[in-house]
C-alpha cells in the first residue's frame, strides 16, 4: 500500500510536468491550428538557462526560475515569428516539417553551445521532504512544488482566459480569426502572446523536470515533449482541462506500469492506452470536433 | 453630404479570378446605400475588402477622407467601422454576454460599453433573456441580432451588413429590416449588402446593382424599385 502509494504520487508530479508543457501544446494548437514540435526543446532552453543561472553562476533559485521564464518566452515569440508566422495560411503539412526542423536547430544549437555531455541539473527545490504514514511514504520536495505548481498555473490559466480581454480575445482567435479581427483584435499579436504563455510554461516544466530527473542533455526535451504531445491528444487538443487530465493519467499510467509491469514496456503501455482512447473516442477526453488548420 | 467611404477603380483577384472590377461607389454621411446583386456578384468580396480581410489588387478604399488601403483589418474598428459577417460568424462557443463583450473589445469606456450594453439589450429584448446561453444555442434570427447587437458594441459611425436576412422566417425579416432602420436613425451610416433586393431598396436611399464584379446600375432606391432591368433580374417574387 504504501508502495503504491508512493508511485501513485511520484506518477502524480511525473503527469504534472506533462500537464503543464502539453498546456503549450493544446494553446498553441487551439490558437494557431498547428502543432508546435518545437515546444518540447523549448523546455531543454529553458533548463539550460536555469542551470546556468543556477548551478553555474551561483545565483538565487527565484532568479534561475525568473530568467528561465523570460528566456523562453522571447525564444517562443522570435520562433513563431521568424518559423511560423510567415506560413500562415501555408498547408498544415509545411508548418509540421517547419516545426520539426526549428526543434532540430534547437537541439543542435544546444549541442553546439552546451557540448555533448550530459549536465547534472541541481534540483531548484531544496527543502525537506514530507514523510507521511509514519515514514514509510516519502514525498520529496520537488515533487509538492511540481503538484502545487501545475495546480496553481491551471488556475491562473482558467482566470486569465476567462477574465480577462486578451484571455478572450484568444477565444475569439481560436474559434474564427476573420470575425476576431473583426472585433478590432490584432491576431497576429494574440498568436505571438499564446506562444509567450506556451513557452513560459515550458520553462517551468523545464526546470521541474530536471530537479526530477537531474541528466540535462540537448535531447532532453523530445521524449517529454512527444509525451506532453500525446497527453494534449489523449485529453483533447485545444481543450485546456483536457491537457491537465491528459498529462496527468498519462504521467500515472507511466509510473504504475514502470512500477509494476516493466520499465522497458512502460512507454508501449502508456502509447498503447492513448491508442485505445482515439479509436474510442477520435476527439480525445475532452475534445469537440477535430478542426482542420484552415 | 459628405462622403464617409469612397471606392475608386477596386479590382480584387482570388488567384486568377478576377472577382471585383473596376468598382466605383461612395456612401454618404447618415445614408443607407445597398449593394445588391446575385450569387457571386461579389457583394462579400467587397464588403471583405473593405474592412480589411482580402487585400486588393488595385483601387482605393478613403474612408473619412483618408486611404485605408494599407490599414490592417484590425484597426478599422476603433475608427468607427463595423462589419456584421456573412453568415453571422458569432463566436458559437462564448455565451452572448461574451460575444457582445468582444464587441468592445477596443474600447476602453468602461461606462461607455456599460451604456451601449444596455442599448443593445432594449434594442434586441431576446438577447437580454439569453445573456448567458452560447451563441450556438441561439436561433438564426436570434444570432443574426446577436451579430448586430455585438457589432454596435463598437459605437460604430458607419456599418457594413452582408445579407443579414438570409435565411430567416418572413417575421424575422421584417423586424431585421426594422432593426437596420432604427440604427440608421441613430445616426449610423450603413452598407447594406442584399438578395433580399426588395426589402433592402424599400429601406436604402442609394443602390448600386453588382453583376458579375461589375457595377452595372445605380441610382436612388426608389427609382430602382421601379426600374424595369431590376424589376425582371432581382424582384421577382
Ligand atoms: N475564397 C475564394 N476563393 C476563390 N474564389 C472565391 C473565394 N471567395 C469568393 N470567390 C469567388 O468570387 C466571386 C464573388 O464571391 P462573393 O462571395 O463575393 O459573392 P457574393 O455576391 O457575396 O455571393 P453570395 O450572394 O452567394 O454571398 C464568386 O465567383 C466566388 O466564387
Ligand atoms: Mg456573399
Amino acid at each position: 500500500m504504501a508502495s503504491f502509494l508512493t508511485y501513485l504520487i511520484s506518477g502524480i508530479s511525473l503527469g504534472a510536468v506533462y500537464a503543464i508543457i502539453a498546456l503549450g501544446y493544446t494553446m498553441v494548437y487551439g490558437i494557431a491550428k498547428m502543432l508546435n514540435f518545437a515546444h518540447g526543446d523549448v523546455i531543454m532552453i529553458g533548463a539550460y538557462v536555469a542551470f546556468l543561472i543556477f548551478s553555474t553562476l551561483g545565483l538565487n533559485p527565484i532568479l534561475a526560475v525568473i530568467v528561465s521564464m523570460l528566456a523562453c518566452t522571447v525564444l517562443g515569440i522570435t520562433i513563431e515569428r521568424i518559423a511560423y508566422k510567415p506560413l500562415r495560411g501555408a498547408s498544415s503539412l509545411s508548418v509540421l516539417i517547419t516545426a520539426i526542423g526549428v526543434s532540430y536547430f534547437l537541439q543542435n544549437s544546444a549541442l553546439l553551445i552546451f557540448g555533448a555531455d550530459s549536465k547534472t541539473f541541481t534540483s531548484l527545490v531544496s527543502f525537506p521532504p514530507i514523510k507521511l504514514m509514519g515514514g514509510s511514504v516519502v514525498i520529496s520536495s520537488v515533487t509538492i512544488v511540481t503538484i502545487l505548481a501545475s495546480v496553481i498555473i491551471m488556475i491562473a490559466l482558467t482566470t486569465f482566459i476567462n477574465k480577462t480581454r486578451t484571455g478572450q480575445a484568444m477565444l475569439a482567435v481560436s474559434a474564427d480569426k476573420g470575425a476576431a479581427t473583426l472585433m478590432g483584435i490584432d491576431v497576429n499579436r494574440t498568436i505571438a502572446i499564446t506562444f509567450a504563455i506556451g513557452s513560459a510554461l515550458a520553462a517551468i516544466a523545464g526546470i521541474l523536470l530536471c530537479s526530477a530527473y537531474p541528466a540535462l542533455s540537448s535531447t532532453t526535451g523530445a521524449m517529454p515533449g512527444i509525451k506532453a504531445f500525446t497527453a494534449a491528444v489523449f485529453g483533447g487538443i485545444g481543450s485546456i482541462p483536457g491537457a491537465m487530465i491528459g498529462g496527468l493519467v498519462m504521467g500515472i499510467i507511466e509510473n504504475l506500469s514502470k512500477a509494476y509491469i516493466s520499465s522497458q514496456l512502460a512507454d508501449a503501455i502508456v502509447f498503447g492506452v492513448l491508442i485505445v482512447v482515439l479509436l474510442v473516442k477520435p476527439t480525445g477526453l475532452m475534445g469537440k470536433k477535430i478542426q482542420e488548420k484552415v | 453630404m459628405e462622403n464617409i467611404l469612397e471606392i475608386k477603380n477596386l479590382n480584387v483577384y482570388y488567384g486568377v479570378i478576377h472577382a471585383i472590377k473596376d468598382v466605383s461607389f461612395t456612401v454618404r454621411q447618415g445614408e443607407i446605400v445597398t449593394l445588391i446583386g446575385a450569387n457571386g456578384a461579389g457583394k462579400t468580396t467587397t464588403l471583405q475588402t473593405i474592412t480589411g480581410l482580402i487585400p486588393p489588387r488595385s483601387g482605393e478604399i478613403i474612408y473619412h477622407g483618408k486611404s485605408i488601403n494599407k490599414i490592417p483589418g484590425h484597426k478599422l474598428v476603433s475608427q468607427g467601422m463595423a462589419h456584421v459577417p456573412e453568415g453571422r460568424r458569432v463566436f458559437a462557443d462564448l455565451t452572448v454576454y461574451q460575444n457582445l463583450m468582444l464587441g468592445a473589445y477596443t474600447r476602453t469606456d468602461k461606462a461607455g460599453i456599460d451604456d451601449d450594453l444596455e442599448m443593445v439589450y432594449t434594442r434586441f429584448p431576446r438577447l437580454k433573456e439569453r445573456v448567458n446561453q452560447p451563441a450556438g444555442t441561439l436561433s438564426g434570427g436570434e444570432q443574426q441580432m446577436l451579430a448586430m447587437g455585438r457589432a454596435l458594441m463598437s459605437k460604430p459611425r458607419m456599418m457594413l451588413m452582408d445579407e443579414p436576412s438570409m435565411g430567416l422566417s418572413p417575421i424575422y425579416v421584417n423586424e431585421i429590416f426594422d432593426i437596420i432602420r432604427k440604427i440608421n436613425e441613430d445616426g449610423v451610416t450603413i452598407l447594406l449588402v442584399e438578395q433580399n433586393a426588395n426589402k433592402a431598396l424599400n429601406i436604402a436611399n442609394r443602390a448600386y446593382v453588382l453583376e458579375t464584379g461589375r457595377i452595372v446600375l445605380e441610382g436612388d432606391a426608389k427609382q430602382l424599385l421601379t426600374d424595369p432591368q431590376v424589376k425582371a433580374a432581382y424582384l421577382s417574387e
